[in-house]
């Protein structure tokens, strides 16, 4: 079960896309599974055979547990009597393994009494059976009673949304010693060019001037590495590829923030391409795995109903999230004269163990040099 | 088309892309931006809907015109009837 965010501690398997004997090609699409970022697809990180699905549907499985083992290529299946080199569990996070729900053992005499059947589904929905009062032959705790529970601590989708956030923020705000800084970009340029550019194209292919602020970010990163990568194990690993989050507000609350992969390879109509597909499955499914687990940095653009400016909180492990305001008309000087223009402000907020204000300065202002030669984007 | 018509189409559309949409609650003849929780990618969903359905060009300088039910329904309709106008 590879993890799906900071937050993520187990996800329901809703369906098998594979079944056992069947080849697969890493990046196959090969099951979904529920959490509480809604419906996700799983991509599997191996080539070679599936030989046994352990998972079940319905199943709730922790971060870092093996789904299905899979032979490589080339590798040999066990002899009857003698097993040959095991297959490779499908595993992302060994070191969360372990990280099973786990039922305290019964106390004979003064614990609560519990159905063999009861303890087995207790486990697996993570459901504390010492807590029940069960309903069974004196007093034991039944399946039902473990069933009834959970679905009793099961909280509606946009609360389990909210959880997950805060949990990622509060993490957010105890370990990563954050810096702001703001400024003010021109944005004549890139929407006088868009607004050219649009006038050419049919309805379905127009581009919004979120797409520019996408690729201006991503160009600038190619210069700035420090804002691009994860923190892990105490130290930073810059990421040679720039995939972008993009945070998506949803209709029922909430927020999510998947990838646009190699985002500075994409020109700019295939960047506003990937976003609405990233937008549309955002808000109605379909989400791979991949896009939620290896955003190198976060991108919030608040749009036209927001405010001037943004503050964002980094989305750990990421080391940097990048937001913009709302497009504003503004009084600007330009060759000496005060023009009407139009601007948005930049803001950064860094991982001090990183990087400082004066790098992060020079990132936020090659982002606002990136915006103005859209053409060149 | 009919006015009544249109009006359809253009709930239709809104309704796509935003399905909390409670059409005896709307006002036809204010924005619809302020009313609804909609973002410019909803937006230019709404405007690709509408672009399908009537097989109309729509230039990114009248988007304005489409904010409101009201509206949309009367820029619409003349422009059904002279594709050139605006």
């Amino acid at each position: 079960m590879p993890s799906l965010g900071a937050d993520m501690e187990a996800g329901t398997l809703v369906e098998w896309l594979k079944k056992p004997g069947d080849r697969v090609v890493r990046g196959d699409i090969i099951a979904v599974v529920e959490t509480q970022k809604g419906a996700i697809e799983i991509e599997v990180f191996q080539t070679g055979t599936i030989e046994t699905l352990l998972a079940a549907t319905g199943q709730k499985i922790a971060v870092g547990a093996p789904m299905a083992f899979i032979r490589a290529e080339g590798e040999r299946a066990p002899a009857p009597s003698a097993p040959g080199p095991a297959p490779s569990p499908v595993t992302v996070a060994p070191k969360a393994a372990a990280e099973l729900p786990r039922v305290a053992p019964l106390v004979p005499g003064g614990g609560v009494r519990v159905s063999p059947a009861a303890r087995r589904r207790a486990a697996e929905l993570g459901v504390k059976v010492e807590t029940l009062s069960g309903s069974g032959p004196g007093g034991s705790v039944t399946l039902a009673d473990v069933e009834g529970a959970a679905r009793a601590a099961v909280p509606s989708p946009a609360q389990a949304m909210r959880d997950v956030i805060a949990a990622a923020m509060a993490r957010s705000n105890r370990e990563i010693p954050h810096y702001y800084l703001g400024h003010t970009l021109d944005l004549e340029p890139a929407l006088t060019w868009l607004a050219a550019e649009n006038a050419k194209r049919p309805v379905p292919e127009r581009m919004l001037y979120g797409a520019l602020l996408i690729k201006a970010v991503a160009r600038a990163l190619r210069e700035h590495p420090d804002f691009n990568g994860f923190w892990l194990d105490g130290e930073f690993r810059p990421s040679q590829r720039i995939h972008l989050g993009i945070a998506i507000s949803l209709s029922q609350g909430g927020l999510i923030a998947p990838a646009i992969h190699d985002t500075d390879r994409l020109s700019v109509p295939e960047v506003m391409a990937a976003l609405r597909d990233l937008v549309k499955r955002a808000r109605k499914g379909g989400l791979r795995s991949s896009e939620l687990s290896d955003p190198t940095i976060t991108v919030t653009s608040l749009g036209e109903q927001g405010t001037e400016a943004v503050f964002p909180v980094i989305y750990p492990p990421q080391v940097a999230i990048v937001g913009f305001g709302m497009v504003l008309e503004r009084p600007w000087v330009v060759a000496g004269a005060i023009l009407p223009r139009r601007v948005i402000v930049g803001s950064l907020a860094g991982d001090h163990r990183v990087s400082d204000g004066h790098r992060g300065a020079r990132f936020v202002t090659a982002i606002g040099r990136e915006l103005q030669k859209p053409q060149a984007l | 088309m009919t006015d009544a018509e249109l009006k359809r189409l253009v709930l239709d559309a809104l309704a796509g892309v935003a399905p909390e949409l409670d059409e005896a609650s709307l006002a036809p003849d204010k924005s619809f931006r302020d009313q609804l929780d909609i973002d410019s990618m909803d937006f230019l969903n709404y405007v690709i809907a509408l672009h399908e359905a009537l097989k109309i060009d729509i230039p990114e300088t009248d988007y304005p015109r489409l904010t409101s039910i009201d509206g949309a329904v009367g820029y619409l309709g003349q422009r059904l009837k002279s594709p050139s106008a605006g």
